[in-house]
């Protein structure tokens, strides 16, 4: 295989375990690239590329605008803070506006789960869904999978554990398709009240012991505490959240095997991972960051094959 | 009807390869400020192979890197699907070095722009010339020509040209067939 089926990046689910490859595969050069002298290369030379995020974001956005200019595209970015969404301006309506300035491609953050997907029905340019509310995010599943394959030279397998705010988590549900995709075991593991309450028809396992996770598992992938997407309380405080599931030196110590420890970012320090962990050599943080840039390249390069000029 | 010819068999190819390298180390000797960079994905075997000759009769390390020229193509998108890209492997700087460029076929001349423009990304070089093994005259879409060439050849443009090697589990040699016949 040398092409995605879809001119969109919508979701993991509708990747094939061979395309999730094929995108690894591109990442693997664009990683060589992005180590030269000169991290630019022109194949997206021709290409328009909007930035839309009507929710907050540091990293994605800045790991894609990152990727972007290194494959030598125009960028454009949106946030609908101080914009006209905020007139009462459809979502349709803001994007056939940019669209009208020649955008060949839209890279769109939203807080409704779906709303890529309505949008890919609607105009003519490529759609990467940058994270759509509670539902996915498929470059970060795919940046997190290519850190462990990085890593250990395979995904098939490995036994991985997600541990945090499940339940809030576009970052869980993408990890859990792409992992499951890749031949690798997958458990969750949280507060009761935040696991979703059909969790195991994802055919994950599910645990509510940190410590029981953390012995099962090669590596473990924690997420952050959602405060901003909780509107009711789903447990007593932080303090007591970071007592039964904070991971820390002494806990990861005590465990029989080294394992390998992730976190998609922003990190609560102190609340799902203290700083000796996420600063140790267990943690791949920062490798995320980097393969970030390189898989959200391969990604950009594989559908800017299917634009149709 | 088959249509395939042999252009250059294994006994030529020893006396075309040892040609080459004593025409760079004519140019180059003592050879400790030229290094080699293999076009990927099919000039890399004519690197290995001009490399170890080189190394043989000087004597010293002859630094070798492949180099991928994929994602500096001027044709990306006017394909059907995607390039995929072969591994680039440049292990050092070429600021100031002299490079040699080596490719099986100089065809259109397109691959020997990608290739220049990959180039610099890794430094700038103080001089840069081309080795093929094949030299496929008036097919040139740009200004490009070699500074050693193992053979020249007329072709028509519905014919291609085929280098094969004993590394890959061929018989060395170079054919020539039309486009939907090829040796391999």
């Amino acid at each position: 295989m040398n092409a995605l089926r879809s001119k969109h990046l919508l979701g993991i689910k509708d990747l094939s375990g061979e395309e999730i490859q094929l995108i690894f595969q591109t990442a693997d050069s664009f990683k060589e690239v992005i180590n030269r002298p000169i991290k630019k290369v022109p194949s997206l030379r021709d290409i328009t590329i909007a930035n839309v995020f009507f929710e907050n974001s540091t990293r994605t956005r800045l790991s894609f605008e990152l990727a972007e200019k290194r494959l030598s595209a125009d960028v454009v970015n949106f946030s609908s803070s101080g914009s006209s969404v905020k007139k009462g301006e459809t979502l349709l309506d803001t994007v056939n506006n940019i669209l009208a300035m020649k955008v060949d491609m839209v890279v769109m953050r939203h807080a409704s789960p779906g709303a890529p997907h309505f949008l890919a029905k609607h105009i003519q340019a490529n759609v990467v869904n940058a994270g759509d509310g509670t539902h996915e995010h498929p470059t970060q599943a795919l940046l997190d999978t290519y850190s462990i394959y990085s890593k250990f030279g395979s995904v098939e397998g490995k036994k991985v554990a997600i541990i945090g705010d499940i339940l809030h988590s576009r970052v869980a549900l993408s990890n859990i398709f792409a992992l499951q995709k890749l031949g690798a075991q997958v458990m969750v593991c949280g507060p009761a009240t935040l696991l979703p309450r059909y969790v195991k028809q994802l055919g994950v396992q599910v645990s509510l012991d940190v410590r029981e996770a953390l012995e099962w598992c090669d590596i473990a992938n924690v997420l952050r505490i959602q405060l901003e997407r909780q509107q009711v309380k789903y447990f007593p405080s932080l303090r007591e959240y970071s007592l039964y599931y904070g991971i820390n030196l002494k806990l990861l110590n005590s465990l029989s095997k080294p394992i390998t420890i992730m976190h998609p970012g922003p990190i609560n320090r102190g609340v799902e991972l203290s700083s000796d962990v996420a600063d140790s050599e267990h943690a791949i943080i920062l490798d995320q960051v980097e393969n970030g840039v390189a898989v959200r390249m391969a990604v950009l390069y594989l559908l800017a094959s299917k634009h149709q000029n | 009807m088959k249509q395939i010819k042999q252009i250059i068999d294994q006994p030529l190819l020893e006396v075309v390869l040892s040609r080459l390298c004593h025409q760079l180390l004519e140019n180059h000797t003592p050879f400790d400020n030229t290094v080699l960079l293999g076009l990927q994905p099919r000039g890399i075997q004519l690197a290995d192979r001009i490399k170890a000759r080189l190394e043989k009769i000087i004597g010293q390390k002859v630094p070798l890197g492949y180099l991928d020229t994929t994602f500096h193509r001027d044709d990306f998108r006017r394909r059907s699907s995607p390039l995929t890209a072969s591994t680039t492997n440049v292990p050092f700087l070429i600021e100031d070095k002299e490079v040699i460029l080596v490719d099986d076929v100089l065809y259109t001349g397109r691959t020997v722009r990608a290739a220049m423009d990959a180039m610099i990304t890794f430094g700038r070089p103080s001089k840069v010339e081309l080795l093929v093994l094949i030299n496929r005259k008036y097919a040139r879409h740009l200004p490009v020509e070699a500074d050693y060439i193992g053979q020249s050849v007329n072709t028509l443009d519905s014919q291609r040209v085929e280098v094969l090697w004993e590394e890959q589990g061929d018989q060395d040699g170079v054919w020539l067939s039309n486009k939907q016949e090829n040796k391999a």
